[in-house]
């Protein structure tokens, strides 16, 4: 059996600098919104010679007056990426290919085009935000019916973190936040909620069947009892994770770099939050029985 | 009960052969219509453009407050009322009228049978709002009105968006509402959409107009610019024609000239007025004038009472097929703007395709290779499920013939890698009820039963945030929460039906043997 009680105080002193470091991120760096949530516009080109540069190419579009620009390799180097803020002019695209036309040649394929307006952005945001914020509180409904309340505390503690600390290092990291990201959040949601549910179940069973061991120990003994499991099933969701992130293309890279994050918190924060609060409110066999009366 | 009846087993492999039979229908081809089904591939995968559209209201609004400007003022006249200082700002109409018919004019505005003031019995609401203050009265839409008013709209709006694009001739457009006043249209396969974008960006609003040089014309007249230069003209503001009255529209070569026209074909009454007004009107120029800029304006020289004509102004053969298409389908009741584009190339879509489904194939190998090691004949039977399992949820799919995108191949990725999770809470949970119980198949059945309420509670979360994403998400999203929800409900099925059917003929065949799971 391993003892994860013996560094209970240590790893909640990790979480809790995590995501007061994660929160401090997010206010002052803050995250790096995509065209989803900010507006503009998005261009995807292959070039069919490998000989253009990154830098010739934003030259030949900063001639073109589009405001704040940015052209990047996307996968490889004859593919770009170019965003740049929404500006008025319907014709833009076209303009961009006569453009690029004149500089290069007829040597680009536009594989992509997004282009979202201020409007549609915001509502975007606000579509995004209240998604994330029904799941949680559907989240704590659900345990709230299905546990007494010290595990509810636990669950919906541990799942903040895990959302506040995966969106911090995506302010870290300057990674891009657009819809699938919300996507992967919720997902994540879903999936360390899931982990939490688990080890409770099995600490509420242990619960009622052992009344003089403490919820110290009890704990302990219920994360080990439930810890092949919680492996097994995290390995192989990190499998087909970690499966999209090398192989389903650069359109998914942010999505699975997101869970892949999410769903190592999310087992961490099963063990280290959501058993610690268990441990800190002093939850004993009286808590889960006083229920069933 | 570890123990399956035989109307049972029959009855999962029933199922199951369903599924997988309309999941094999994407690739085999069946003849009948019924069975013949297939999984539809969103924009991203296909290759095509997503636009949403928002109707810009204010010139209706505008147009109608200022009709209504004159209405009000002809109808109170024949009252004897006098209105003064009428005017529009800002989106409402503000007069005033002496004192002692005061009474009168709010009487009209809020009778239930004006004819000045609609009244919608449904909504228990007028079309405007009256409000009094001090000498004057204020005069706008109510909400109700406005509602109505933009709901109108866009039914026009949509169905001359709908004219257009099926004019263009694209496969199988999807042209929805959304809300009341955006349509959303999404064109599958559509390599570049520039046309239709510029299409779609002009109300092609025609109106044949004399140019005058007199400012005083009774209709009044203003200053309009030339489509191709920046000379200006002044323009009667009375409409002789307008695009209403064309039957037809064609680009044509104009032989003489040389020229790329378009020819046009005017109903009754429009060729009666287009007969009049060139008869009276010989010597004047007459304007065309679309979307507030005039194309040409040809000084007549004969009257034209066939009925038909052209138009000239300097096209190409390209912009006279785009006009000519635009007049065919009629204008938009209001300015539309393109505000959400996203189109995907086909070779992009080809590549997020390929590249989902080696994802698919590698993860689901990944995941089948560490099962089998980890449980050796109970991996086995955890694969052989998941395989099952994909099939399925593919099935599911197809049968209601839903939207798969690349998200939604992550989702289906993703399904596979948490679907083992049930069945491991079951074996691991067998594993310690084999560490005091000798039978096993006691110790299978209550590893079964034990294990449920964990698998229903880690189900149902992630179900929740699933269904939460499907009412949500759009388009790409969408479909991820869609391959996910599903998912959830094939793997239950496949782990309670297939896998433990599986388990049960294993386990019944192995009664006695010990350290059966390890």
């Amino acid at each position: 059996m391993i003892a994860f009680n013996k560094y209970y105080n240590k790893f909640n002193i990790l979480s809790i600098t995590l995501v007061v470091i994660s929160l401090l991120f997010l206010v002052f760096k803050g995250l790096n919104f995509g065209i989803d949530f900010k507006g503009g516009t998005l261009i995807e080109l292959r070039s069919t010679e490998s000989k253009i540069s990154i830098s010739s190419l934003r030259d030949s579009l900063n001639q073109m007056d589009l405001g704040d620009i940015s052209v990047k390799n996307f996968g490889n180097n004859t593919d770009f990426l170019i965003k740049f803020e929404n500006s008025n002019n319907k014709n833009v695209i076209e303009e961009i290919k006569n453009n690029l036309e004149d500089s290069f040649g007829n040597s680009f394929n536009f594989r992509r085009v997004e282009n979202v307006g201020p409007k549609v952005s915001a509502e975007l945001l606000k579509s995004g935000i209240i998604a994330i914020s029904v799941a949680l509180a559907l989240m704590l409904i659900y345990i709230w019916i299905r546990f007494e309340w010290q595990f509810s505390l636990g669950a919906i503690l541990a799942l903040f973190h895990d959302v506040i600390v995966t969106l911090g290092l995506f302010s870290l990291l300057g990674l891009e936040i657009n819809l699938s990201i919300i996507a992967a959040v919720l997902t994540i949601v879903g999936y360390s909620m899931n982990d939490t549910v688990v080890i409770f179940d099995r600490v509420r069973e242990n619960l009622r069947k052992y009344s003089d061991i403490k919820i110290f120990e009890l704990t302990n003994i219920s994360i080990n009892e439930t810890l092949s499991r919680t492996l097994i099933t995290s390995i192989t969701t990190l499998l087909a994770l970690l499966s999209i992130f090398f192989f389903g293309g650069e359109i998914l890279k942010g999505f699975s770099l997101a869970m892949i994050f999410g769903v190592v918190f999310g087992t961490y924060s099963s063990i280290y939050i959501a058993n610690t609060v268990l441990v800190r409110l002093n939850v004993s066999q009286k808590t889960v029985l006083r229920e069933e009366d | 009960m570890l123990y399956f009846s035989k109307l049972r087993i029959i009855f999962i492999s029933l199922i199951s052969l369903f599924f997988i039979f309309f999941a094999s229908s994407n690739i085999i081809k069946f003849s009948n219509e019924l069975l013949n089904k297939k999984i539809n591939l969103g924009l991203d995968l296909q290759g095509g453009s997503y636009l949403l559209l928002e109707i810009d209201n204010t010139p209706v609004i505008e147009q109608k407050l200022q009709n209504l400007t004159i209405t009000v003022r002809n109808y109170f006249k024949e009252k004897n009322i006098r209105i003064n200082n009428i005017k529009l700002i800002d989106q409402k109409i503000l007069f005033s009228v002496e004192e002692q018919f005061k009474q009168t004019i709010i009487d009209v505005f809020t009778d239930e049978d004006s004819d000045l003031n609609p009244y919608y019995s449904r909504f228990k609401s007028h079309q405007l709002n009256i409000i009094e203050e001090k000498d004057s009265f204020i005069i706008n839409y109510s909400k109700q009105g406005l509602i109505e008013l933009k709901t109108s709209s866009q039914d026009q709006a949509l169905e001359i968006v709908r004219r257009r694009i099926d004019e263009i001739g694209t496969n199988e457009p999807n042209i929805l509402k959304r809300g009341n006043d955006r349509i959303l249209v999404e064109l599958p396969g559509l390599d570049d959409p520039m046309r239709i974008k510029s299409l779609l960006g002009k109300t092609a609003n025609l109106t044949f107009r004399f140019v005058t040089n007199n400012s005083d014309d009774s209709f009044g007249a203003e200053k309009l610019k030339y489509e191709d230069n920046e000379e200006e003209a002044m323009v009667s503001k009375r409409i002789i024609l307008s695009g209403d009255n064309l039957l037809d529209a064609q680009p044509r070569m104009n032989n003489e000239t040389n020229e790329t026209v378009v020819s046009f074909i005017l109903d009754r009454v429009g060729a009666k007025r287009f007969g009049k007004a060139t008869s009276t009107g010989i010597g004047k120029q007459l304007a065309i004038v679309l979307d507030g800029k005039i194309i040409s304006a040809p000084v007549i020289r004969d009257t034209i009472a066939s009925g038909s004509g052209q138009i000239s102004g300097g096209f190409t053969f390209q912009s006279a097929t785009d006009l000519a298409l635009l007049l065919r389908s009629g204008a938009l009741p209001a300015p539309l703007n393109i505000i959400e584009e996203r189109t995907v190339g086909p070779d992009l879509g080809q590549d997020s395709i390929n590249a989902g489904m080696i994802a698919l194939a590698i993860g689901f190998l990944l995941v089948i290779l560490f099962i089998f090691i980890k449980y050796k004949m109970f991996g086995l039977i955890t694969n052989v499920t998941l395989i099952m399992n994909l099939f399925i949820l593919v099935g599911v799919l197809t049968i209601f013939e839903a939207t798969l995108t690349l998200p939604g191949i992550a989702g289906i990725i993703l399904t596979v890698g948490m679907a083992v999770d049930a069945n491991v809470l079951i074996f691991e949970r067998i594993k310690e009820e084999l560490k005091n119980e000798k039978n096993n198949l006691i110790a299978f059945d209550s590893g079964y039963a034990k294990s449920r309420t964990a698998i229903l509670d880690a189900n149902i979360t992630t179900l929740l945030a699933a269904v939460i994403l499907f009412f949500m998400g759009s388009g790409p999203i969408k479909g991820f929460s869609l391959t996910l929800g599903v998912g959830i409900f094939t793997t239950l099925f496949s782990v309670y039906f297939i896998a433990r059917l599986l388990t049960v003929l294993y386990v019944s065949k192995n009664k006695e043997k010990e350290g059966l799971i390890k």
